[in-house]
């Protein structure tokens, strides 16, 4: 590859807020006092913070300079494992702005809010659809907050039983949140190693799986991009000795329209909205993570819930075996909004074909990589595909250099060790919306990388060369912490 | 990162599978970790202590050892009571990479049993160890 | 469809590629009792612009200004966003960027949550500031869980005038762990009786909220040095972070974690959320911190850049033993936030907290000259509890008719308060939407 695909840009340098402005100015439409100044008592104020005075422009200059700096899925391709860095549309984003949802407040009256109560209860309806379960809450502010939402289900579920349990079991391929989530409700999380396929095996569940285990939280497809085969196996055993299956959804991109995780035994399942169903992912956040659940749960569900009756929408909390409330009002509303208009605009066959798109992406991009990069486990894959750092072992380049010399063709790199059974694992996830020519200009950089780790391992090791910065020194930022100028 | 050939274990001190050391000073013992072990961590950010006077059971965590991307726990060689620490370390982690058995110890024990120390593996039986582990 | 930019000669030549036939055999790995063989029940694909008509009709069964005149804050506030933060947000390479694990590619989120830190330390008053959480109630119960880290110790105690939902939502998080929740009651000014905090031993925390759900401005000294002295810390809320352009920070006194609702700071209240959880503490209790951190660092050649860091504390690395199960956070909420206070600045945001409060002053005035019974008479900032002459429900009810929402019945929540209600206003109420509800409650 002769070209790469950036080229050289004006990058402008920016100070921070503080060190620009002069006291006096302000980059703020005040509005008129039509009313009689009031003082509080001297004692409760204070001198205001220390904030930079700055006029509009120089608001408007520092954060487009900033935003320069960024690189976006509208940027580029994007193939972050497990993250789905799918295109976000743009009409969602104006749907999102319109003031009737913007600028309603969430207390309003049921007779005030029907807009607002009607999108929430359809857009449940259709997430039960998805996932083949029953019941549905909007309410969890992101995946991880959805799965905190399905133990305390999990939690909840086992004391309407007489019986608390104390561990739950969880594959040694899961992410980090899942264990952290179990622990917030004081389950002691089991790793289960995944058998020689990278598959969860039924007799490795049965040999863990007690009267002490609350459940299993299950990915499916897992980290390493496979389908559990084994799912429908292991959910019996799980039922037989009184424990939930808990499923996480953050890769349901793969099977949409072609599993209905309720349908293979998944009790309790939550999803990304901003993996899955277009949302963006707003450098951060934030997301969204409904939480699906079979019916004789429903009843643990947060509250409030959107009830209809005769064709009129309320919120109730008339539900004692209730969880409570995980957030102060109803979810991120405008992320749900978001995800409505996405499910609206694809349609039942609009989704079967996102899957199979991203399916075949993600086994394309493997395909053209397989030669030149070890494959952790040597079997088409899902949505996305595993790769490590093992052939590059003898020119002495990581996963980590890999990566940051492929921010210097115009990509960014894939997730990178994770997931953890994987040692120096590159988790390449395309999605759907990423065109042929622009994976074929992916596998050619990514082969172009791998010839340079051989041949010109200098170039790897001073990468990037191209961004604002160069490589960043984390240990310093560690040893001594510096949160605040 | 070293080849085990090249991982400095000094002669006089004594050495657990966990990869810490242990040093016998009269009735006391001085525990930290070994090159390879700091060696393994790459560039140490952060460690936490136990406080003096706790007692700590052969096995059992007694620090925290943090680089930028991973958490180690360091596991007590032999059992006993905790009676300093080495306070610098908190402000200066580098310390442990830099000297892992000079100014990088970790915590001064009084152990339970005045012999442990000379249970735990030489310098020899480490190292053949640890190429058993590489 | 639009966003799927396969042609079938594409799909052809990729299939052909990866040595398969049809789409479907892309799933040979899914047996075949685990497929789903029929068709989703969903409406069908609609295009950009029934869609937009559709979602539009929904959005106007909303009641919003200027139609109606809304006095309902008790959360969730109505501060005029100005053209520029919407304008800034919108640019998609924040917007449709990833945490920033890669920073040399994301500098320019890394700074401006670095921006967002500094200035939430400076409105709050402390030392170090996280990069956000969900919203404010659920960053109350991360900041009373990291309590019991701290202290070691396993009892909490919350004021009775902390918004109902977030204790709603501590009780949730607490529910599993076994720690217990204690309540501390208010007293007949609307304050939290803070006498009683001395009554209750080995608390990890006393957690209190100002100004609280009632408007009212508590003396959060004083409950600091009763909550210290008993060995606890003192965790101090909010609902309205413009307060603090006007009042003394929380940290100032004494407060040593803060957490609460960012959503006055340039985020529409878009039917409760996304909002913004705020976090800060002192910098002695860093390492507890739940969530996520910026840190300022170099690059090789020494120039200024910033890094995702203390990342030991979190999920992805320490699994079921992190500060938290936090991960992805509210990040361009809080990159609104920042662009909200550097747009204000300190002169802009302390005559805007001083306008607010003077509007509030003004309806408080005047509903009590006409007859209205003003529940607490002590300073509030923004709300204050009202009884109207004729009973406070009665005329909520009938005011709605007249697309007027006059504040929030408070009996559900608060039975002692029965036929009162919260009235909110800010820099968005004129005084003519004022003297019209004045009116209406007099006739």
């Amino acid at each position: 590859m002769s070209e790469t695909l950036g080229t050289t840009g004006l990058i402008l340098n920016e100070p921070l807020l503080w060190e620009r402005g002069k006291k006096g100015r302000c980059g703020y439409s005040m509005p008129a006092a039509d009313v009689p100044q009031n003082l509080l008592p001297t004692e409760l104020t204070g001198d205001g913070p220390d904030f930079p005075d700055l006029s509009e422009i120089e608001v408007v200059r520092h954060y487009t300079r900033l935003s320069t700096w960024n690189f976006g899925v509208d940027t580029g391709l994007y193939p972050l494992g497990s993250c789905t860095m799918k295109y976000n549309p743009k009409i969602n984003e104006k749907l999102a702005g319109l003031r009737g949802f913007a600028a309603a407040h969430p207390l309003l009256p049921s007779v005030l809010s029907q807009g607002a109560l009607r999108l929430m209860f359809d857009l449940e309806r259709f997430l039960a659809e998805i996932t083949g379960l029953d019941a549905v809450t909007l309410q969890p502010a992101a995946g991880a907050q959805g799965e905190l939402t399905g133990m305390l289900i999990v939690h909840a579920y086992h004391q309407a039983q007489g019986k608390q349990r104390t561990k739950i079991l969880i594959p040694d391929t899961a992410h980090g949140t899942n264990p952290a989530s179990a622990a917030l409700c004081g389950y002691a999380p089991v790793p289960v190693p995944s058998g020689p396929d990278g598959i969860l095996l039924p007799e490795v569940v049965a040999g863990l799986m007690d009267s002490e285990t609350a459940g299993i939280m299950i990915t499916n497809p897992n980290t390493l991009g496979l389908f559990e085969e084994n799912i429908r196996e292991i959910a019996r055993i799980v039922h037989d000795r009184g424990g939930l299956v808990y499923g996480d959804g953050a890769n349901m991109n793969a099977v949409l329209g072609i599993v209905k995780p309720g349908e293979i035994g998944v009790d309790i399942l939550h999803l990304n909205l901003h993996k899955t169903f277009s949302t963006p992912h707003g450098g951060g956040g934030p997301g969204a993570g409904p939480v699906a659940v079979r019916k004789d749960l429903a009843r643990f569900l947060p509250i409030p819930r959107v009830v209809e009756r005769n064709g009129a929408y309320e919120l109730r909390e008339d539900f004692p075996e209730s969880v409570g409330r995980v957030l102060a009002f109803h979810g991120h509303f405008g992320i749900l909004l978001r995800a409505y208009a996405y499910i609206l605009s694809m349609g039942p066959d609009g989704f079967k074909q996102v899957s199979r798109l991203a399916v075949l992406n993600a086994n394309y991009v493997r395909e053209g990589l397989k030669d030149v990069l070890h494959t952790a486990y040597d079997r088409p894959c899902m949505h996305e595909c595993v790769f490590s750092d093992q052939n590059q072992h003898e020119a002495g380049i990581t996963t980590l250099e890999m990566a940051k010399r492929l921010i210097d063709y115009g990509y960014h790199p894939p997730t990178i060790y994770f997931p953890l059974v994987v040692h120096g694992a590159i988790m390449i996830e395309p999605t759907e919306t990423e065109t042929k020519e622009d994976l074929d200009g992916f596998i050619e950089a990514f082969r172009s990388v791998v010839r340079e780790a051989g041949e010109n391992p200098e170039v790897i090791r001073e990468a990037p060369s191209r961004c604002k910065v160069k490589r960043l020194d984390e240990t310093a930022a560690a040893r001594n912490p510096c949160l605040t100028g | 990162m070293k080849k085990i050939e090249e991982i400095v274990l000094p002669e006089e001190l004594r050495y657990s599978a966990d990869h810490e050391w242990v040093g016998q000073e009269g009735d006391r013992a001085r525990v930290g970790i070994t090159d390879y072990a700091q060696d393994q961590l790459g560039d140490i950010v952060y460690v936490e202590l136990p406080t003096v006077g706790k007692h700590i059971a052969q096995g059992a965590v007694f620090a925290t050892v943090e680089s930028v991307k991973s958490v180690s726990e360091c596991f007590m060689p032999l059992s006993g009571e905790i009676t300093a620490v080495n306070g610098p370390l908190s402000d200066d982690p580098v310390l442990l990479n830099q000297s892992p058995y000079g100014e990088g110890w970790m915590v001064l024990v009084k152990p339970d049993d005045p012999a442990a120390v000379s249970k735990l593996l030489t310098a020899e039986a480490y190292r053949a160890r640890l190429k058993g582990d590489a | 469809m639009r966003y799927l930019p396969h042609t079938d000669e594409d799909i052809t030549n990729m299939l052909g590629a990866v040595g398969l036939k049809g789409l479907d055999d892309l799933f040979a790995a899914v047996p075949g009792d685990c497929r789903f063989e029929g068709t989703l029940d969903l409406p069908e694909a609609m295009s950009e612009w029934d869609l937009e008509r559709h979602i539009g009709r929904l959005a106007g069964r909303m009641a919003v200004s200027p139609e109606y005149n809304l006095f309902l804050g008790a959360g969730s506030y109505d501060h005029y966003i100005p053209a520029t933060v919407s304008s800034l947000l919108g640019r998609s390479e924040f917007v449709t960027s990833y945490t920033p694990y890669q920073p040399e590619m994301l500098q320019g989120t890394l700074q401006g949550i670095y921006e967002y830190q500094t200035l939430t330390a400076r409105l709050l008053g402390m030392e170090v500031a996280t990069a956000s959480h969900y919203d404010g109630a659920t960053a109350l119960a991360e900041a009373l869980l990291m309590a019991v880290r701290i202290t070691g110790r396993k009892k909490a105690a919350l004021s009775r005038a902390i918004h109902p939902h977030y204790r709603q939502v501590v009780r949730t998080y607490f529910a599993p762990t076994g720690y217990e929740l204690l309540e501390i009651p208010c007293l007949e000014t609307g304050l939290t009786d803070i006498d009683r905090i001395g009554e209750i031993r080995d608390l990890a925390a006393v957690a209190l909220q100002s100004p609280n759900f009632f408007g009212c401005i508590e003396n959060v000294q004083e409950a600091a040095d009763r909550a210290h002295a008993g060995g606890a810390l003192l965790v101090s809320g909010f609902t309205e972070a413009l307060a603090f352009g006007l009042l003394k920070s929380p940290g100032s006194q004494g407060a040593d974690i803060v957490a609460g609702e960012g959503q006055s700071l340039g985020i529409p209240r878009s039917f409760g959320g996304p909002a913004l959880g705020m976090l800060a503490s002192r910098k002695q209790h860093m390492r507890s911190l739940p969530g996520r951190l910026v840190g300022q660092t170099k690059d090789r050649d020494g120039r200024r850049g910033f890094v995702l860091t203390l990342a030991t504390r979190e999920q992805h690395i320490r699994r079921e033993k992190a500060t938290s199960n936090i991960c992805s956070n509210n990040s361009l909420c809080a990159l609104a936030a920042a662009m909200y206070m550097a747009s204000l600045g300190r002169t802009g945001i302390r005559e805007l907290a001083a306008l607010n409060h003077d509007k509030a002053e003004y309806l408080k005035n005047a509903l009590q000259k006409a007859g209205c019974t003003i529940r607490f008479s002590g300073p509030t900032f923004n709300e204050f509890v009202v009884g109207f002459p004729g009973g406070f429900d009665a005329l909520h009810r009938r005011l709605l008719d007249r697309k007027i929402v006059a504040g929030l019945p408070l009996g559900a929540h608060y039975p002692e308060l029965a036929d009162y209600g919260l009235l909110c206003v800010t820099e968005t109420c004129s005084r003519e939407e004022m003297d019209r509800l004045v009116r209406e409650v007099v006739s």
